[in-house]
């Protein structure tokens, strides 16, 4: 894939700039908003909700990461971190306007 | 990128190692360093001496202590010893609008009388470096944290690589150049790859509320305070009332704390207002006889009645997983054999990473290998690997070496050792410019070697503690900490006599002149 990076198209590495670009920003946010989720909308005491929602982004943010570099191309690469980080969105912003911690 | 999934993440294997693969090298064997971070203090300080005495014996002699020396402080903490902790410290704080009376010292923990070693960071500056990298706070943490994630995607995109993972294992081919690197990059990543998984996770875990704070933020707005309260509930500290009262003796309360059966040895004492009729005594459990690893479990009683004021509650289940990544990844529970496993675990990571960044250089050296240059990224790898595996040995066996050279009096003596370390490392990357490729491995492996196996005669010459006397004496940690630079040197001497034999007979094998078989083997 890298063999010689001299004969590789323009295209190629603003692909390549891009998906890396996805799978550092996009996926650390994704992450985040995973873990924002999980603490305003699992049960129990709102401390072990955090908790819960720190460890699990770590694997969210690798399956992102994983994503990125395994889908077909760098469009689809941000597309599909886009709706799952809208929907996270909005279940964010639902707890938020249902007045949860 | 579509030649299929798991192409692709043969791609992200090799990029998401690369990046930081120096880094993650250097933490790794800094880290592994730091398992025995108690073990090497006690080498690098052995003024400090050693005791079999009870806790509470050692207790009585840091509160006659602390009575005489610093009665009107706000409060006391004493360092008790323990099974792998020499020495006695006390600290003392002023109390408000009595500057002046702030200090520490390290005792004997059976006469009382004040110990004064050599000044070291010692073991604690390899684990200070693994996760700070010498940066101020909080970039080397970022930054420790940054590699910790790549380390996660490069070792999940290599499992899915190498889905004939174990099939692979039991492949070895010794002698084969490049193809036994790469099984040799197999056998460790494999062998251990729980170990792997765990330790780089687990890492994720520790700093979690740095690098994923979004959820406290969104849960407690600003208040993350209130967050850390909730989470780790810590006993409270009474004000003082400013009326006189007598202390009691600290060794029975610290009986009682430890038949209150709550885990655990008390490793630390806290005083709060010594001679005040509010006073009270925290003990803190060092929770080592468990794996989950507890923020500072404690039991606080009244200091003047004797009685229980307040016990830290049990942890709450997400918490104590939280805690029981803290306390694997420590390995503070670990008995000397589990301890052993955990160091040669973590030289097996370390010589995943190194063996994955030779792999990286070599691959791409066989394109080029008809072609008398080498283009620049490839010299800069190889440049890099060098100074960052064989120049941090050297660097560490200076550490090591400045403990015993500089003069003990020496002012800013820690510091250094400390400096001493980053300067060798910087020469060594220095060299590794100057000289090509094989023969600045060769040469930095041998003089490692020197180094570490002379490191017990080194100790032999400059401290009354030689082999013979700590193997009589069955002093573990002195003969331990000998024996294994011996081991080290060994080691090192054997890797030098290997690449330097490989390249011999690929010379020979090549039929070329020598100077253009020089030339090439740079490359």
């Amino acid at each position: 894939m890298n063999a010689k990076p001299r004969t590789l198209p323009v295209s190629y590495r603003l692909a390549v700039a891009s998906r890396v670009l996805a799978a550092v920003f996009g996926g650390y946010l994704v992450a985040a908003l995973v873990s924002v989720s999980l603490s305003l909308w699992l049960p129990g005491a709102r401390a072990e909700a955090v908790v819960i929602g720190m460890m699990t982004s770590f694997l969210v943010y690798l399956l992102a990461v994983i994503w990125c570099f395994a889908c077909a191309s760098a469009w689809r690469a941000w597309f599909g971190l886009m709706v799952p980080g809208l929907m996270l969105a909005a279940l964010a912003g639902l707890a938020h306007g249902m007045g949860r911690p | 990128m579509k030649e299929g999934f798991r192409q692709a993440m043969a791609w992200l294997h090799t990029w998401a190692g690369l990046i930081l693969g120096w880094l993650l090298f250097a933490i790794f064997l800094t880290g592994t360093l730091a398992y025995f971070k108690s073990e090497t203090s006690r080498w690098m300080q052995p003024e400090i001496p050693v005791r079999s005495v009870s806790a509470e014996t050692s207790l009585t002699v840091a509160q006659h202590y602390l009575e005489q020396h610093a009665a009107g402080a706000s409060h006391w903490l004493i360092e008790l010893p323990g099974a792998r902790r020499q020495g006695l410290s006390v600290h003392w704080e002023a109390a408000a609008g009595k500057p002046g009376q702030h200090g520490e010292q390290l005792l004997d923990p059976l006469t009382g009388t004040e110990v004064h070693p050599r000044e070291t960071l010692g073991g604690e500056f390899f684990y200070r470096f693994h996760f700070e990298l010498q940066m101020p706070y909080p970039w080397g943490r970022w930054l420790a944290s940054i590699a910790a994630m790549l380390m996660f995607v490069a070792l999940i995109s290599g499992i899915i690589t190498h889905k004939k993972i174990f099939k692979d294992f039991f492949t070895f081919r010794p002698r084969k150049g490049r193809r036994s690197w790469l099984d040799g990059h197999y056998a460790v990543g494999v062998l251990v790859l729980p170990f792997h998984l765990m330790i780089t996770y687990s890492s994720l875990v520790m700093f979690m509320m740095m690098v994923m704070p979004a959820g406290i933020l969104a849960v407690y707005k600003d208040n993350a305070q209130t967050f850390y309260q909730e989470a780790l509930p810590e006993d409270e500290v009474r004000p003082a009332v400013g009326n006189p009262g007598q202390l009691l003796s600290l060794a029975p309360l610290l009986e009682q704390a430890n038949r209150l059966g709550t885990g655990g040895r008390v490793a630390e004492v806290t005083v709060n207002h010594p001679g005040d009729a509010n006073a009270s005594v925290v003990m803190a459990f060092d929770g080592a006889d468990r794996v989950v690893h507890d923020f500072g479990r404690t039991v606080t009683f009244d200091g003047v009645t004797g009685r229980q004021l307040d016990a830290t509650p049990e942890r709450s289940l997400p918490v104590a997983i939280a805690g029981s990544f803290f306390g694997l990844h420590m390995g503070h529970f670990a008995s000397p054999v589990l301890r052993w496993l955990y160091f040669l675990c973590g030289l097996a990571g370390t010589a995943m990473i190194g063996t994955g960044m030779v792999i990286w250089v070599g691959k791409r050296q066989l394109k080029h290998a008809q072609s008398a240059g080498m283009p620049l990224e490839l010299r800069l790898v190889d440049v890099l690997n060098i100074a960052s595996m064989s120049g941090l040995m050297l660097a560490v066996a200076t550490y090591f070496w400045a403990n015993r050279l500089l003069p003990v009096a020496m002012a800013g003596r820690s510091d250094w050792e400390v400096n001493g370390f980053f300067i060798v490392w910087g020469l060594s990357l220095l060299h590794a410019m100057l000289r090509r490729g094989r023969a600045a491995w060769v040469e930095q492996l041998a003089l490692a070697a020197l180094l570490f196996g002379a490191v017990p005669l080194l100790n032999a010459l400059t401290t009354p503690y030689h082999l013979g006397m700590s193997l009589a004496q069955s002093d573990g940690a002195m003969a331990g900490f000998d024996l294994a630079c011996l081991a080290s040197g060994l080691f090192f001497a054997w890797s030098a006599w290997k690449i330097r034999r490989s390249g011999r007979t690929q010379a020979v094998s090549t039929k070329r002149p020598r100077s253009m078989v020089l030339e090439q083997e740079a490359n």
